[in-house]
């Protein structure tokens, strides 16, 4: 892992970036919504919540994350439907696709066309409409984000590589299915403080509701006493890919998520706090059978120690994350990989509370991918715009006890490691 | 031998895993093995490569029973009550590869160990795109 390190060199962006508002649609499974109405959506709440307001013909540029509308819905070239269904011709937009961190990259164009010197203020987003498809069809897009020759034909889907990198670390470390099990609860208990999030609820009471709807319908009501008896029953809770279960993946979801990146030179124009974005990294992996460790992935690492040393700060710094948990294995090794605990130290973290919102490393306060859905396309932005909110101290219910919030993280991930983008950001 | 002859690229591997063999790439240059057929070596760039026959002996690095399954494995008859085993082979020779695993009680995975030995055992054969599979050795 140290040679992947070494080749990280402090690069900086050629004039300062800053984001100065953000716009999220619902997330769920909307069935009469395509991806221009999300997207619509979230723009509408952007537009809405600009401190200053915002003149859409300011806008010059865009770049949209989305993986596949093609397979999804049946629609490529989306990025100039979007121009046009936004009101935005002829300003240029580009999609951006790599896979799950499609929105993660498209943040990181739109800060390299300001930083470039070339445009001033540039919208950057996500959307996915995924719930055209039966469970099926959405499993062998996802899968299509693997590598497509020496991956999938050995039967590997998108929850069956995240398997197999959760067996190797419980080989390897004392991971347990308990430990995955409290991530999933974790992050429900901060979707519960999340309007927007496909589940707004505890697991807790989601079981009580399917309590509830047994004794309704004069069946025999299940025993669970707490959230982990209820994960703990098969019946509730499946096998997808051993050793994940159901309520270890993040959910099929529908969603869209958009922020306006100014020069920060301009940035009080629209708004008294503005966050600047003050390190960025993204890296490529390799299919998990050729990477170093069965344990982590090294595009993690390589991106996070090119964002740390832009922003030039270290892993102790950071007070506020959003981590990609796409499967709640992948929340205890995007931590390990982030530098926030020790290999193999994830799981006692998590036992200890310690990525809680009450704790002293914070994750996924949004309810992460697991809670708040996961429109794979819209999630990179998604989690830079509960950063922002956590950092302006307007995150509402779910808001960090921490009055001196200032440095936040998001990190995202394409596929099963192939790509990942980290960003940290810091309040205005 | 015909074999220095073929190009190398996905169409050969599976042409040889249609005959029945594992093959995947040597660099002349620096020694780097992939079990992936690859015209040019992903270390030293060097195009000078050849290809290499595994012996398709292993072990089993990691691996996930699969119960949601994609279409393809559908149709072979898989599913919720009929998992599969996916895993990554350690191949003796170094490189590790991503398999279908056979031969082993998939609806039990906890009787699957890591580090079990396999044996490559191609499947399906007779159709174009053979399966890469290993199984119990």
């Amino acid at each position: 892992m140290a040679a992947t390190l070494s080749t990280a060199r402090r690069r900086q962006l050629g004039r300062p970036v800053s984001i100065v508002g953000a716009g999220l649609s619902r997330f769920g499974a909307f069935r009469d919504m395509t991806t221009r109405d999300l997207f619509v959506e979230a723009f509408q709440d952007l537009i809405d919540n600009m401190d200053q307001g915002i003149d859409v013909e300011d806008i010059e540029c865009g770049y949209i994350g989305n993986y596949s509308s093609d397979l999804f819905e049946g629609q490529g070239h989306t990025a100039p439907i979007l121009a046009d269904w936004l009101g935005m011709t002829p300003t240029p937009i580009t999609r951006i696709e790599n896979a799950c961190a499609s929105s993660g990259s498209a943040l990181r164009e739109g800060i390299m066309a300001i930083a470039s010197g070339m445009y001033d203020v540039v919208l950057v987003g996500g959307v996915e409409k995924m719930t055209d498809l039966p469970t099926e069809g959405v499993t062998d897009v996802l899968a299509s984000a693997a590598d497509g020759l020496y991956e999938v034909p050995a039967g590997l889907t998108f929850p069956g590589i995240y398997g197999a990198l959760a067996k190797a670390h419980m080989d390897r470390y004392e991971t347990s299915l308990a430990h995955l099990a409290k991530v999933g609860i974790k992050n429900h208990t901060n979707g519960a403080l999340n309007p927007k999030a496909q589940f707004n609820t505890t697991l807790l009471d989601m079981m009580e509701r399917r309590k509830a709807r047994a004794e309704q319908q004069g069946q025999p009501v299940p025993d669970w006493r707490d959230e982990m008896d209820f994960l703990n029953d098969p019946r509730a809770n499946p096998w997808i890919a051993w050793p994940l279960r159901l309520y270890d993946c993040a959910p099929i979801t529908d969603g869209a998520s958009c922020v306006l990146l100014v020069s920060s030179e301009i940035a009080t124009n629209f708004t008294d706090k503005p966050v600047h974005v003050v390190g960025t990294g993204q890296a490529s992996g390799r299919p998990l059978h050729d990477a170093v460790e069965l344990t982590s992935l090294s595009a993690a690492r390589e991106a996070a120690a090119q964002a740390y040393a832009m922003a030039g700060v270290t892993p102790q710094d950071i007070q506020v994350a959003e981590v990609h948990d796409c499967f709640t294995i992948a929340e205890i090794i995007a931590t390990e990989d982030l530098g926030f605990f020790e290999p193999g130290e994830g799981p006692r973290a998590v036992d200890e509370g310690r990525t809680a919102r009450t704790g002293d490393r914070p994750i996924n306060t949004s309810g992460g991918l697991k809670a708040k859905g996961h429109p794979v396309g819209a999630s990179g932005v998604a989690q830079v715009i509960e950063t922002f909110h956590q950092l302006r101290g307007e995150a509402g219910p779910r808001q960090l006890p921490n009055p001196n919030l200032e440095l936040g993280l998001t990190h995202n991930v394409g596929g099963t490691g192939g790509t990942c983008v980290v960003n940290i950001l810091r309040r205005g | 031998m015909t074999t220095e002859t073929r190009a190398f690229n996905a169409a050969s591997f599976f042409a040889y895993l249609k005959e029945g063999q594992l093959m995947g790439v040597r660099c002349r240059t620096c020694g780097k093995l992939s079990a992936e057929a690859r015209p040019m070596c992903q270390d030293c760039h060097s195009r000078d490569v050849e290809w290499f026959a595994f012996s398709g002996r292993g072990q089993l690095s990691a691996f996930t029973c699969i119960s949601v399954v994609p279409n393809a494995m559908g149709e072979k008859g898989f599913g919720r009550n009929n998992p599969y085993c996916s895993g990554i082979v350690a191949l003796e020779e170094g490189p590790r590869i991503s398999a279908l695993i056979l031969g082993v009680d998939a609806a039990n995975p906890q009787n699957i160990a890591t580090g079990l030995a396999l044996t490559l055992q191609v499947e399906d054969q007779d159709k174009d795109r053979p399966t890469l599979a290993f199984v119990p050795a």
